[in-house]
C-alpha cells in the first residue's frame, strides 16, 4: 500500500481539525485501530496549533505544509512552517517547557508519545519541520517504559 | 474504509449548565483544540464566576477530541477553581479524552470519571 497527501492551508485554527481528520483518514487503511487514529489526531493537532501559535504567533496569513504518506504498515507525517523557528530545539521538547506561559508545554510530549518516532528540525527567522512516524501492527505503545 | 470521523466531529462547540445548590454542572459537546480553546476559556470562567462557592463538574461525554490547548483549558480552571477552595471534576470522559489526561498526569489530580454507555431502554 502505498499513498500519499499534501495539504497546505492558512495559519488559521480552523484548519487544525482538517489536517488531523485528513492524516487519519489516510491512515485508516493501513491497519490501525481507532484508538491508534485517534492518538495519531492529537499527535498531528499539536504540530499544527504549534506552527499556528509558535511559529507564526497567531498570524493568519502564514503557510503550513502537511505531508503524510503510507508505505507498507508506517505512516509518515510532516508538519512544515516557515515562521519564527526554535533557537534551542533540545529546550524546547523538554516537557512542561513553553514559551507561553498560558500553555502547558506537552505538544512535543504528546506527538513523541503517540508516535513512534519524532524529528524536529528548526531554524531561527527561517521555519520549523516536524517528522513523526508510526507503523501500525506493532501493538500498544509502551510509554511507561520510555 | 475504516470510518475515522467521530460524532461530534467538525461540529461547532456548544455548552451547557445546569445549576445545583453546591454544584455546577458544565456539558460540553465537540472538540477542545486550539480553535475553540479561547471561547471555551471565556465561558467556563463567565461560569465560575457567576456561581461562586460552588464546586464545578465537567461532563465530557460529548467530546470525542481532546488535545494539548483544550486540556490547558481545562487544567486553568482547575487552578482557579482550587486557589479558591473550590473542586474540579470531569465526567463522561470517552477513552481517547483519557490517554490524553492521563499522559498530561491529570488524573491523579482530579476526578475523572469514564464514559459509561447509557442501558438500552426497554
Ligand atoms: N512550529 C514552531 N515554531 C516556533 N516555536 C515552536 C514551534 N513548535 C514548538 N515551538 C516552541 O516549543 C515550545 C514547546 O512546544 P510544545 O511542547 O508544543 O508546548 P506548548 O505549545 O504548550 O508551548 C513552544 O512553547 C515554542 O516555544
Ligand atoms: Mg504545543
Amino acid at each position: 500500500m502505498i499513498n500519499r497527501m499534501i495539504l497546505r492551508f492558512l495559519s488559521v485554527a480552523d484548519n487544525v481539525g482538517l489536517a488531523r481528520v485528513a492524516v487519519a483518514q489516510l491512515a485508516a487503511p493501513i491497519g490501525f485501530s481507532l484508538s491508534d487514529l485517534e492518538e495519531i489526531k492529537v499527535a498531528v493537532s499539536e504540530a499544527v496549533s504549534n506552527a499556528i501559535i509558535h511559529g507564526y504567533q497567531g498570524r493568519a496569513d502564514g503557510w503550513v505544509e502537511v505531508v503524510a504518506s503510507v508505505v507498507d504498515d508506517e505512516l509518515t507525517v510532516s508538519v512544515e512552517d516557515w515562521g519564527v523557528g526554535i533557537a534551542d530545539i533540545a529546550k524546547a521538547r523538554e516537557p512542561a517547557y513553553s514559551t507561553d506561559p498560558e500553555r502547558m508545554g506537552l505538544g512535543f510530549v504528546f506527538m513523541e508519545s503517540f508516535m513512534h518516532s519524532l524529528v524536529v528540525e528548526s531554524a531561527p527567522g527561517r521555519g520549523t519541520r516536524v517528522e513523526m512516524r508510526r507503523k501500525a501492527h506493532v501493538g500498544a505503545l509502551s510509554r511507561d517504559v520510555q | 474504509m475504516m470510518e475515522v470521523m467521530q460524532r461530534g466531529e467538525g461540529e461547532p462547540m456548544t455548552i451547557v449548565h445546569a445549576v445545583f445548590s453546591e454544584r455546577l454542572l458544565v456539558a460540553i459537546k465537540g472538540e477542545l483544540d486550539l480553535k475553540v480553546a479561547g471561547e471555551l476559556r471565556k465561558t467556563l470562567d463567565q461560569l465560575i464566576d457567576r456561581y461562586p462557592d460552588r464546586d464545578v463538574t465537567l461532563d465530557l461525554s460529548e467530546v470525542p477530541f481532546v488535545d494539548s490547548s483544550g486540556l490547558g483549558v481545562i487544567l486553568g480552571r482547575y487552578k482557579r477553581l482550587s486557589a479558591a477552595g473550590r473542586a474540579l471534576q470531569l465526567t463522561g470522559v470517552r477513552p481517547p479524552v483519557r490517554a490524553v489526561l492521563d499522559l498530561a498526569g491529570i488524573s491523579q489530580l482530579l476526578s475523572v470519571q469514564d464514559y459509561v454507555p447509557k442501558s438500552p431502554v426497554r
